[in-house]
């Protein structure tokens, strides 16, 4: 019986990507099985090659990588030795894939049904209607909004957990064997990420489709696998099944990767009320041209104390943040430093006034100029805010090194490409501080980052915050975050504030109907979370449905 | 579509702008030229007062802002004005030339114009059905043999100089092999048939001399795009790499290419003297520089502005189906 075997065996695998003339190696020898009808999670940080392992599962390397030796086999076929003509026939038709972010791996010149029926037609499985009548019914079955038309958009006209779950139901075209999920909803809000692993799970469990589920967020993971394999750097730490793995891991980095999300800090008592907040926005409303984008938005900021501003994508919290810093105009509305009005426009605010607000960017990569040494990228704001110069600016900065535990001798001269994420995100800090403010806006600074590298930078706010008095903005949609860090919490949501308060406050009920969904779509470490959720729930009241419900009502 | 419409309107206007512009450049660069038609025509034995009476008859003598403005507004009636060197045979044959007889640069113009335009698009015909295959392919097939072989091919024939490309060819394929004739002296009583192949030799050169461009700009286009993961996903779904290329890279790549084309198609309208000159083909660049060595102004003019308005309209025809091609315009949200 062919059952018997596994439907995926990967044996001592070596993968190598190509830098300059050399190949490095991206994964050193793993061995993977996956029974057929079997959930594998795959989880590790970025660089741990999980993405690699996943594509070599389909015996698919990218552009400059190469499986250098070992086996891969699907279904007793040598997809390694296989050629070319073979691997297409099993591509697509027995082994499908869904990608990171649908937005970018739906072809944006094609409807989206046109792309779905592709995979059928070519390989001969079902004619076009025949494709098409299918298609329908898994927009159905994935609880897609107008299952029988959404299909006949472009995808830029399908919002991104909609195009995500028509991508897994691309996948499902020719009822393959096995499907590979890299990351599927790692670009999607809380509210939205709920909906689709619920489809996602559903759908595999309806066909009983093996699947091989790619992420680095454990909770996710531990709602969708049977199994789980954890990656580090190539290597396998440990493999077994998820709830095994849960209660009780083995390797010592699989508990440190279970234990970042514990990292939490004292909340702070309120300030009271006769003290004079550091900053005070007051009724700012604001637009894009002529799309409006804040309507009302008040809060304030005081001193020592960090607000988290949380909302999904499209809330308006950055557009706030761009407020204060004088990027962008209100159309009402002052935005108030230690008691007086800041002017609208950052070119009419005088050097005292911008030194004061200073920001610190989600993307570090691109915050920094590539071609600036360190000595420069944070030499230059000392030197305009500070007037200092020479012998001064460089203690200055090897002082602001050692304060984001950086060693000044080794990395005044570095240029930003030769720094990891997270110490890129830390001379991010240190060129905020250069400024020597009262006030920095962090936005979404650890999104982009591995867990245990963001509690780095977390734990790091916080010493600062404590040792300098610093006020912080903090902006972001990951609640785990501003469980971690937050004394007050502000919600948004299109524009508005649908909730503000303490943090304690904040995560006990009762709550407004919005920061109610929000926190209970946060997945949990329990792996019985996402079910007992859906039984609460209902799975019609999740996600945008839900949203909408609140609307309605 | 309502967006669409409002871009493309812009642009027509634009386009029309553009147009003004370029008529007040034209004016003022063959006004600068030095000599005049009058001393142009007499020779080196005119008497001043010769020159002084064509000069007035002419209407040389007026400030060129009301010349121009004459000139302008004789274009928006459709009347291009009346070519210097024509008119003198034309009082002599006892037509009034301004009412668009042998003399108005119109009825000079138009035969030329409408050759020019049959030598472009045989040689359009020809060149880009080409280019956008061997660029295909070349894509298809990057960095094998046949793709360096294309690359080698086209960009040697875009490096060499068009006479030399155009004898080589003559050579070739008129005097060794005699298929075509080396000649293309057409005229208006000939046959469709008789015309096409009296042309087809320039609008080969013209072919060897564009093709590189487009070809080696739809290989970029469509390689720059195959690391999109929408390419990828095409791939990791079975499909065949022709298709991959064909019916997932192609259509996005098809604004620059485009571009390209249009590009090209404009320089095969106005760039052509030296291949007319050489196959003797009664086109516009043939009259151009005979009126300009008898600073036959008018018709200078009137050419500049033809060259103009081309190069202005088929980059709008191109920016409007660039435009056209992204189904985030055609399809809003």
């Amino acid at each position: 019986m062919k059952t018997e075997q596994p439907l995926v065996k990967i044996r001592n695998i070596f993968i190598q990507g190509r830098s300059d003339e050399d190949w490095l190696p991206i994964i050193n020898g793993i061995d993977l099985d996956l029974n057929r009808g079997e959930v594998l999670g795959l989880i590790g940080e970025s660089g741990a090659g999980k993405s690699t392992l996943g594509l070599a599962a389909m015996g698919f390397a990218r552009d400059g990588c190469r499986i250098a030796s070992g086996t891969v086999e699907f279904d007793g076929i040598d997809l390694i030795a296989a050629d070319a003509a073979t691997k297409r026939s099993l591509l697509g038709r027995r082994i499908a894939y869904v990608a990171q972010s649908a937005a970018a791996s739906f072809n944006p010149a094609h409807k989206i049904i046109n792309q779905h029926t592709e995979a059928p037609i070519q390989h001969g499985v079902s004619g076009r209607s025949e494709s098409e009548k299918d298609a329908i019914e898994l927009y159905r079955r994935l609880r897609l909004p107008n299952p029988d038309e959404i299909g006949f958009r472009y995808p830029h006209q399908v919002s991104g957990g909609q195009l995500q779950r028509a991508m897994t139901a691309m996948a499902m075209s020719c009822r393959p064997d096995l499907i590979i999920f890299d990351e599927p909803t790692t670009a999607l809000d809380v509210t939205t990420q709920i909906e689709v692993l619920a489809a996602i799970r559903d759908i595999v469990q309806q066909f009983d489709t093996a699947a091989i589920y790619i992420t680095h967020d454990l909770a996710v993971v531990a709602q969708m696998a049977d199994r789980i394999k954890v990656l580090l750097k190539g290597d396998q730490v440990e493999e077994s099944d998820t709830r095994s793995m849960l209660d009780d891991p083995k390797q010592d980095y699989t508990k440190s990767l279970w234990a970042v999300r514990s990292f939490t800090r004292e909340e702070k008592p309120l300030a009271s009320e006769d003290e004079l907040p550091v900053v005070r926005v007051r009724n700012v409303t604001a637009s894009y041209g002529t799309v409006p984008v804040l309507h009302d938005v008040s809060f304030d900021v005081h001193a020592s104390r960090t607000v988290a501003v949380v909302g999904e994508s499209g809330s308006g919290k950055s557009t706030v943040a761009r407020c204060i810093t004088g990027l962008l105009k209100p159309s009402e509305g002052v935005i108030e430093f230690d008691g007086t009005p800041l002017p609208a426009d950052y070119r009419q605010r005088s050097v005292e006034q911008l030194k004061q607000v200073q920001m610190i960017y989600q993307m570090a990569d691109t915050a920094l100029n590539p071609r600036k040494r360190i000595r420069e990228i944070i030499g230059r704001p000392v030197e305009f805010y500070l007037g200092l110069r020479g012998k001064e600016k460089t203690e200055r900065v090897a002082e602001l090194l050692d304060q984001i535990e950086l060693d000044p001798d080794q990395f005044m001269g570095r240029l930003p490409s030769e720094l990891s994420g997270g110490q890129k995100q830390r001379i991010g800090i240190a060129r905020a501080l250069a400024a020597d403010p009262k006030f920095i806006i962090c936005d979404e600074v650890t999104s982009a980052l591995d867990q245990l590298v963001a509690e780095g930078i977390l734990k790091l706010l916080a010493r600062l915050q404590d040792s300098l008095g610093l006020a912080y903005m903090f902006i972001t949609h990951d609640l785990a975050t501003v469980r971690a860090i937050a004394d007050e919490v502000v919600v948004m949501k299109d524009g508005r504030v649908v909730e503000a308060g303490g943090k304690t406050d904040m995560f006990t009920p009762p709550h407004h109907d919005y920061t109610n969904l929000l926190l209970s779509s946060v997945p949990e470490m329990d792996p019985d979370w996402l079910t007992e959720l859906l039984d609460q729930r209902g799975v019609d009241n999740i996600g945008d449905a839900a949203i909408e419900r609140m609307e309605d009502a | 579509m309502k967006a669409v419409a409002l871009i493309i309107l812009n642009r027509l206007g634009l386009g029309l702008v553009t147009l003004f512009v370029v008529s007040v450049l034209i004016f003022a660069a063959v006004n600068m030229l030095p000599g005049d038609f009058a001393q142009a025509i007499l020779g080196q034995g005119a008497t001043e007062e010769a020159v002084a009476a064509i000069r007035e008859d002419l209407g040389l003598n007026k400030n060129p802002v009301a010349r121009y403005t004459d000139w302008l507004g004789g274009i928006l009636k459709g009347d291009f004005g009346v070519s210097f060197a024509q008119a003198n045979f034309s009082s002599f044959a006892g037509e009034d030339a301004s009412k668009g007889g042998i003399g108005s640069v119109a009825a000079q113009l138009e035969p030329r114009f409408k050759n020019t335009l049959f030598l472009a698009a045989v040689a359009a015909i020809i060149s880009v059905p080409i280019s956008l295959i061997l660029g295909i392919m070349a894509a298809l097939y990057r960095n094998s043999i046949f793709d360096r072989f294309v690359n080698v091919s086209t960009l040697t024939s875009i490096s060499s100089p068009e006479f030399f490309v155009a004898y080589v060819l003559i050579l070739f394929l008129a005097v060794l092999n005699p298929v075509l004739p080396s000649l293309s002296n057409i005229f208006a009583e000939m046959s469709f048939t008789e015309r096409l192949i009296k042309t087809l030799l320039p609008a080969l050169t013209l072919t060897l001399v564009v093709t590189a461009h487009m070809m080696r700009m739809t290989r970029a286009a469509i390689i720059n795009l195959l690391a999109s993961p929408y390419i990828e996903m095409a791939r990791l779904k079975g499909i065949k790499p022709a298709r991959v290329i064909v019916f997932h890279a192609l259509p996005n790549a098809l604004a620059p290419i485009i571009n390209v084309i249009a590009l090209n198609l404009a320089y095969l309208v106005t760039g052509v003297v030296v291949v007319e000159v050489v196959f003797v083909y009664p086109g516009i660049g043939q009259l151009f520089v005979d009126s300009v060595k008898i600073r036959d102004i008018p018709v200078v003019q009137a050419c500049c502005l033809i060259f103009a308005a081309a190069y202005i309209l088929l980059n709008l025809t191109a920016d409007i189906f660039s435009i056209l091609s992204n189904p985030r315009l055609r399809h809003p949200k």
